[in-house]
């Protein structure tokens, strides 16, 4: 373990209102979730933060439910939760389907939705489902709720517009009309990061969002454009290879990602070809 | 804090961020869950908390408060000797974690439900086909049903 725990401060709060307060007050903190990215970096030493704000006891993060038309998932919902949710299988079954590519069963009973978003990895898992699906993003603090639309949370790399007195308390996503579809392509079915994540809707505006091909999940709204417009999958493909940013790392290469993620486009539109 | 620790009650005073690991090792002295990798990727250190399955590298010993942790010392069942008879278990540290993954399993489970539900145990022996003969359709299918620890180590 390179770092050494026991000398970390962890605090409790009572209530959101608390932890609202001691954000603003008692900062810098940085919340815990299900701790399944703050501990491995803690493992790899990475954290330099000294004093952590436990969210686990904080009930008005919990919970699934709908809200007039759109369905609101509480941050601390995991992936378990949502494999789990009715309502989120029948609204949003992309969800639930991504979540069961998350990790492992021991990863998806601890990760959560709210995780996943402030960690803020270009790879995560749920985020291309969350840009598809147009999802707003709740932000609490002191000074009240904040909405932010998830195609604009993101700033850069690893980077958000949260202020660091805020927390995210949900995500609010409208009902998704039309058929939806996703796939991770890793190394292997499980325990893998993605080397391409792509979630999308057949719709006659068509949505897609990828992960793992830019500094953060993205939308792609030309190659969207030329589907809508009636182009040919061929073209379609040429603009996306065009559109993303792929990087070679140690996962993967940035010519093999912009080849997975035109195959994956393919994929996509022969699946949803045909109403279900 | 106090806590149930397979099926007892257990009052122990640590760090709240101190990993359940070490606290479970350390602390409690059970040193039947293991450290394989240290970062939630190999799932030897797979105990149960109030049923499900989580790894026990990556969870503050804060988050057990009131809970239900169960470690392979508070596992009960044949499953040990089906593993044993099937050749489940070769250099053995991987074996608690996924006899703990498989505690979530039901009764009689099919090989692919086996395989998923130990999507998150690697096996460095590589011995999967007997860890799966093991558990699939085993009458002595895990459960987390759980008796006080008696000291069982390894």
């Amino acid at each position: 373990m390179a770092t050494a725990l026991s000398r970390l401060a962890l605090l409790q709060p009572r209530s959101l209102d608390d932890a609202l307060r001691r954000l603003r007050d008692e900062g810098p903190l940085v919340p815990l979730a299900g701790g399944t990215d703050l501990y491995v970096a803690f493992h790899f030493g990475t954290v330099s933060a000294r004093r952590f704000l436990d969210l686990q006891g904080l009930r008005d993060l919990r919970g699934i439910r709908r809200r007039g038309e759109s369905l609101v998932i509480g941050a601390l919902a995991t992936y378990t939760d949502l494999i789990r949710s009715p309502l989120v299988r029948r609204r949003l079954p992309i969800l639930a389907e991504a979540s069961r590519w998350v990790g492992s069963p021991q990863i998806q009973n601890r990760g959560t939705i709210g995780g996943n978003i402030a960690n803020a990895s270009p790879a995560g898992d749920a985020l291309p489902v969350l840009a598809v699906a147009e999802a707003t993003v709740l932000l609490g603090s002191v000074d009240g709720e904040r909405r932010v639309p998830f195609s604009s949370f993101y700033t850069g790399y690893r980077q958000t517009v949260m202020r660091p007195d805020e927390l995210i308390v949900a995500v609010e996503i409208p009902p998704v009309e039309g058929r939806q579809w996703f796939r991770k392509v890793g190394t292997r079915a499980a325990q893998a990061i993605s080397k391409v994540v792509m979630a999308a809707v057949r719709a006659p505006r068509p949505r897609i969002a990828l992960g793992s091909v830019a500094p953060t999940v993205v939308r792609v709204p030309r190659t969207e454009a030329v589907l809508a417009g009636g182009g040919t999958l061929a073209e379609a493909q040429a603009v996306l290879m065009d559109e993303i940013q792929p990087i070679d790392d140690l996962r993967s290469t940035a010519a093999y990602r912009r080849r997975v993620s035109a195959n994956l486009l393919a994929q996509f539109w022969s699946d949803t070809a045909r109403p279900r | 804090m106090r806590f149930v620790l397979n099926g007892k009650r257990a009052d122990v005073a640590a760090p709240p961020l101190k990993r359940l690991l070490d606290v479970l090792r350390e602390d409690c002295g059970l040193a039947g869950t293991k450290e394989g990798c240290g970062e939630g990727e190999c799932g030897a250190c797979t105990v149960l908390v109030d049923g499900a399955p989580v790894n026990s590298c990556l969870v503050p010993f804060a988050h057990v408060r009131g809970r239900k942790v169960t470690t392979i010392e508070g596992l009960r069942g044949r499953l040990p000797e089906t593993f044993v008879r099937e050749g489940g278990t070769q250099c053995g540290i991987c074996t608690p974690g996924v006899l703990m993954a498989a505690a979530a399993l039901g009764p009689r489970p099919t090989s692919a439900r086996v395989r998923e539900a130990l999507a998150g145990n690697l096996c460095r022996c590589t011995g999967y086909a007997g860890i799966v003969r093991a558990l699939a359709g085993s009458r002595a299918a895990p459960h987390p049903r759980v008796g006080a620890a008696r000291g069982r180590r390894s």
